[in-house]
């Protein structure tokens, strides 16, 4: 049996643990090198945070990009309450910070020489690596679906291009006409993200379209946030009237009812176990698992996505090498931009800790989704989070959701609280 | 030592009672309708890992608060440069409810009083930077007379006093709601704001409270908050 360090701390004991994680990394001690890769929310933040707290470190970022795009507040790019630019980032912050930012694509990390290696022919040796593979799409459970075809039916799920294509689709439809979201089974990025996106496409049509209609098929029997939301469609798009703008159609546990089972991209039909969509506008958005180079690296597990140690997000699979945001098993926290962002200043500190041969200290987690349901109309969800003694979850401690009964005063300072989160956190990890 | 089990204790109690409200969207699909507990079962005890250090704990917070504590707006405040003590009570006062708030009611009550004061401390010890907004000319100058004749004594220098609460250069619209909430008797506030808003109002029945606050916060918002520096890390 492969002894992974968790369980080596586990059969070692808690109390003489932490002293003994120290000590491999101590032979290290005078080389201090960290390699980053991918420069979203959770890798630019792990960058930043390292250099940051500890200068001497080393510390080279490689993204396939030479801009990042938020998914978070892209739904407002596609109600046109925000330009795209407003949602894309630039590497010259980090940069600034003198952190070594490499445009390249890392195609293979080597776990056993800690050796990083690029499309453009570059070796990069490191000490410690952070990976932050974001997510994949699985695009073959779909008939007639695929890379391809997600070209002109767009996911939206990373932004950029394809926010832009939506947008674009959204901008030429008729009024009158039938936008038909497929949100992603669980687990996925971005739990309450389809929701909102139904509500900010709902804004839109509501102000230039109004007879237009909107289709969520929808493969769970619930969704983040769902009381907040259907509350909010029933106050500003006469959900469960008649004239309802928005339609959900959930499926009962057990169930295939709305699991997206094919598309015909020429006619923009959705067929489910349940029901025949012929939309105008058609954004499926994939079920998904971590990003490519967490499988190439063989970061993985038989789910598709990266376990890891909760307390340092060093991968339970290949020492040396921490896997957060999206991609990991952060067990009990959502699959987030604030979490990855969190994720991300838990690992910096623990990368600090073993590469100068100090007892990795105790991690604090914060998660905080804000969702925009129409103008001036925010809701929120929040958790502080604690690691649990025996290091297998990161428990909740705290948090909740924007209450039921929150007045529109209230609804109108979370969504400008929204909109600070937006620029504090892009700064946070951008700037 | 920093690694700390808590095992019992008051704050676990409260921690517990925080997660029943707490969504898990990806156990969801498994949610069921809770069976009636046995009178006298006493609740699971978490056993957490506790004794982060202060830049741990505080870090958490830029997501909203922005790096070090310095927000870059709209709205959320600058939290960076304030007094300690300061920090401390205010975050106090979200979590008994002494103040009212959207989020940091939810999210401060997952911190023990002793974590509360090393938050406190790190941001006391950042340096605040304001921002000079677009503040309306006759709104902030009917602020400023507010503000020399109930305000002043205690918000010395138009607001931009060292020993105080900044509030030149602090975002406009959380100085407008905070003031409009403390106004409006959402927010407790401390037995000389009291008088001095008491007064404000038997001296201006003219004036609504969101007019006030709103006139306030456009005075706050012109001004400059260059003259302001103070001396970091002071806790009394």
């Amino acid at each position: 049996m492969k002894i992974t360090r968790r369980g080596f701390i586990q059969a070692a004991g808690a109390a003489t643990a932490a002293g003994m994680i120290g000590t491999p990394y101590l032979a290290m001690a005078g080389s201090k090198k960290v390699v980053v890769v991918g420069g979203g929310t959770g890798g630019a933040t792990a960058a930043k945070y390292i250099k940051m707290s500890d200068p001497s470190i080393d510390v080279t970022i490689v993204e396939a990009n030479k801009h990042y795009y938020t998914c978070y507040m892209s739904n407002e790019v596609l109600s046109g309450s925000r330009s795209i630019d407003s949602i894309r980032f630039a590497y010259t912050g980090l940069a600034a910070h003198g952190i070594n930012v490499i445009n390249d694509t890392v195609t293979s990390i080597d776990a056993d020489k800690r050796v990083v290696k690029t499309a453009g022919g570059q070796a990069l040796s490191y000490d410690r690596c952070v990976v932050a593979p974001g997510i994949d799409f699985k695009f073959d459970g779909i008939d007639g679906y695929d890379a391809k075809v997600a070209n002109h039916i767009p996911h939206a799920w990373k932004a950029g291009e394809q926010t832009m294509t939506l947008r674009n689709q959204l901008k030429a439809m008729k009024d009158g006409g039938t936008v038909c979201i497929c949100p992603p089974p669980n687990p996925f990025r971005c739990p309450p993200g389809p929701y909102e996106r139904a509500s900010q496409i709902a804004m839109y049509l509501k102000a230039k379209k109004p007879k237009s209609k909107i289709i969520i098929l929808d493969p769970k029997p619930k969704f983040s946030k769902m009381g907040l939301f259907t509350q909010g469609w029933e106050r500003l798009y006469g959900y469960k009237t008649d004239n309802s703008m928005i339609e959900w159609q959930g499926t009962p546990k057990g169930s295939d009812d709305n699991v997206l089972q094919s598309i015909d991209a020429a006619s923009k039909t959705a067929t489910t176990g349940f029901s025949e969509v012929k939309a105008d506008v058609l954004n499926v958005i994939p079920a998904q698992t971590a990003g490519k180079i967490a499988f190439a690296a063989g970061l993985v597990n038989d789910k598709g996505w990266c376990p890891v140690d909760l307390k340092t997000f060093e991968s339970t699979i290949h020492p040396g090498i921490h896997v957060i945001g999206d991609a990991s098993v952060a067990t009990g926290m959502p699959k987030s931009g604030y979490a990855a962002n969190s994720q991300a200043k838990v690992t910096a500190a623990a990368v600090i800790s073993m590469l100068n041969g100090q007892e990795v200290g105790t991690p604090s987690y914060v998660n905080t989704c804000y969702s925009i349901v129409g103008h001036e109309y925010g809701i929120s969800v929040a958790a502080v989070y604690r690691l649990n003694e025996s290091g297998s979850k990161i428990t909740s401690v705290s948090g909740g959701l924007t209450p039921g009964d929150a007045n529109d005063e209230t609804l109108k300072r979370e969504a400008s609280y929204a909109h600070s989160w937006f620029t504090n956190i892009t700064n946070d990890i951008f700037g | 030592m920093q690694f700390k089990i808590l095992a019992t204790s008051a704050l676990v109690a409260t921690m517990i009672a925080g997660c029943a409200s707490q969504e898990k969207p990806d156990d969801m699909a498994a949610q069921k309708a809770p069976e009636p507990a046995p009178a006298k079962a006493a609740p699971a005890k978490p056993k957490l890992q506790m004794g982060a250090t202060d830049s741990m704990l505080a870090n958490t917070c830029a997501g909203c608060h922005g790096t070090n504590g310095n927000s870059h707006g709209p709205s959320a405040p600058t939290i960076a440069g304030l007094e300690a003590d300061y920090l401390l009570e205010t975050m106090q006062a979200y979590k008994s409810g002494n103040r009212s708030g959207t989020i940091m009611g939810r999210i401060v009550k997952g911190y023990t009083d002793g974590e509360l004061e090393q938050i406190a401390n790190f941001y006391s010890k950042q340096s605040f930077q304001g921002w000079t907004q677009a503040a309306v000319g006759p709104k902030a100058k009917q602020g400023q007379m507010l503000h020399e004749d109930f305000c002043e004594k205690c918000h010395e220098d138009g607001g931009t006093s060292i020993e105080d609460v900044p509030l030149a250069g602090q975002w406009m619209p959380y100085v407008e709601w905070t003031t409009a909430d403390y106004l409006n008797g959402m927010n407790h506030p401390e037995k000389d704001m009291k008088k001095a808003m008491d007064k404000l109002a038997k001296a201006h029945p003219e004036l609504s409270n969101a007019t006030v606050a709103h006139s306030l916060s456009h005075f706050y918002g012109s001004r400059s908050a260059d003259g302001y520096k103070r001396v970091p890390g002071r806790l009394k």
